[in-house]
């Protein structure tokens, strides 16, 4: 057993694998000027850190002034989506051995977005897209003494689009939503389909209305951007299309 | 700096409207019927009988002498132009982004189209095969 340890303690973590990346980032700073400009840092880092790490080294070793979001660094929080190697994904999730790194690594903010600072977007046109779907539980009548029940097979229906964390790489990587914001945009359709397809909820007609909007569902060009982008695999424009035949088969 | 102002959540549509549904589902409808149209219309045209050599004035006044293709080239005509004209609004919609250079496209694009469905369905109507009075039609020595 102690043999065992020791061997596998001592084999990682070695020099050999470390390796020199270039990180090519898209830098906007308005104190400065108003222009983005690309910058480039070299990091040393191991293949399996994370875009996030060598972020980090940057900002902590290189450039104090490098502005970017994250909060839980895993996967969950959804606050660092950003545009790597022109792939919207999350920082976090993105192993530098995954996007060549022989080769500058780019990181640009999301498009779509108006940039405030490096890779900071704000975020509030899709905040208001996601919450002009209304994503809260809507029921009538007098509440249950203890929790609405619902069958595994309900509860199935719409598991895919429970697993949304609100990070924005869907909406960002749309085309459509690119050239005017004003379509609704993936993630919202995506968190109207949690409760449309919800057997405990009563607001799917509302919901429905609102997507049949001219710019809700029918704006979908069915490109897959988003279903490629979503760090969690929620296949969004299937999600939308279910939404669309919604609409037809209603009433 | 101030903090960001925060904008409203975007208003309700004023009133219910199924017109985004009802021109996507057309676009799939026309898509399928001119599959079949179109591809009737080539083959008929082009491979039936003596092929692309038979086609000529009195080949398409034949044709028009009939309310059979008449009908068929009616739907064509409708069906094509619609469908292209939907599918160039939606382009419209998603590269435009100024709202004048959209009501500009547009108003080119309905005033195009209008020309062309009055025009066709005129000619297919109005056709006169007789229009030539020294015409050696058949149609036209009968009289």
């Amino acid at each position: 057993m102690s043999t065992a340890t020791t061997e596998a303690g001592a084999a990682p973590a070695t020099s050999t694998t470390t390796m020199t990346v270039t990180v090519k980032i898209l830098r906007y700073n308005p104190e400065v000027s108003e222009e983005q400009h690309w910058e480039s840092y070299q990091v040393t880092a191991e293949p399996t850190d994370r875009v996030l790490d060598a972020l980090h080294k940057v900002k902590w070793d290189l450039d104090g002034s490098l502005t970017f979001r994250r909060s839980c660094a895993h996967g969950v929080c959804g606050s660092d989506a950003m545009r790597i190697n022109g792939k919207n994904r999350l920082a976090c999730k993105t192993l530098l051995k995954d996007v060549n790194p022989s080769e500058p690594i780019t990181v640009e903010p999301i498009k779509g977005l108006p940039v405030l600072k490096d890779l900071v977007v704000d975020m509030e046109p899709f905040f208001a897209a996601y919450r002009s779907v209304m994503p809260f539980l809507i029921t009538t009548g007098n509440e249950p003494t203890r929790e609405r029940l619902q069958s595994q097979k309900d509860r199935d229906r719409f598991d895919d689009t429970t697993k949304c964390i609100l990070c924005a790489a869907c909406t960002t990587s749309c085309p459509v939503y690119w050239t005017d914001g004003q379509y609704f945009g993936p993630q919202a359709i995506v968190g109207a389909h949690r409760f449309i397809f919800d057997s405990r909820d009563e607001g799917t007609d509302q919901r429905l209305e609102i997507l049949n909007d001219q710019e809700g569902v029918w704006r979908c060009r069915t490109t897959f951007n988003c279903t490629e982008a979503c760090p969690r695999g929620i296949e969004v424009t299937k999600a939308i299309q279910e939404v669309k035949r919604a609409l037809i088969f209603r009433r | 700096m101030s903090a960001p102002a925060i904008q409203a959540p975007r208003s309700r549509p004023a009133k219910a409207s199924n017109f985004e549904l009802n021109t996507w589902l057309f676009m799939r409808a026309s898509g399928v019927l001119l599959l079949v149209l179109v591809f009737g219309h080539l083959f008929v045209n082009l491979m039936l009988g003596k092929g692309i050599h038979a086609i000529d004035f009195a080949f398409v006044a034949g044709k028009w002498a009939n309310p059979f293709w008449q009908v068929w080239d009616l739907a064509m005509l409708w069906l094509a132009e619609l469908h292209g004209m939907n599918g160039l609004r939606t382009i419209i919609n998603d590269y435009a982004t100024k709202q004048q250079t959209r009501f500009w496209l547009k108003t080119l694009l309905y005033f195009s189209a209008f020309i062309v469905l009055v025009l066709g369905t005129l000619v297919i109507f109005t056709f006169d095969p007789c229009i030539d009075p020294s015409s050696t039609l058949e149609v036209c020595r009968v009289k």
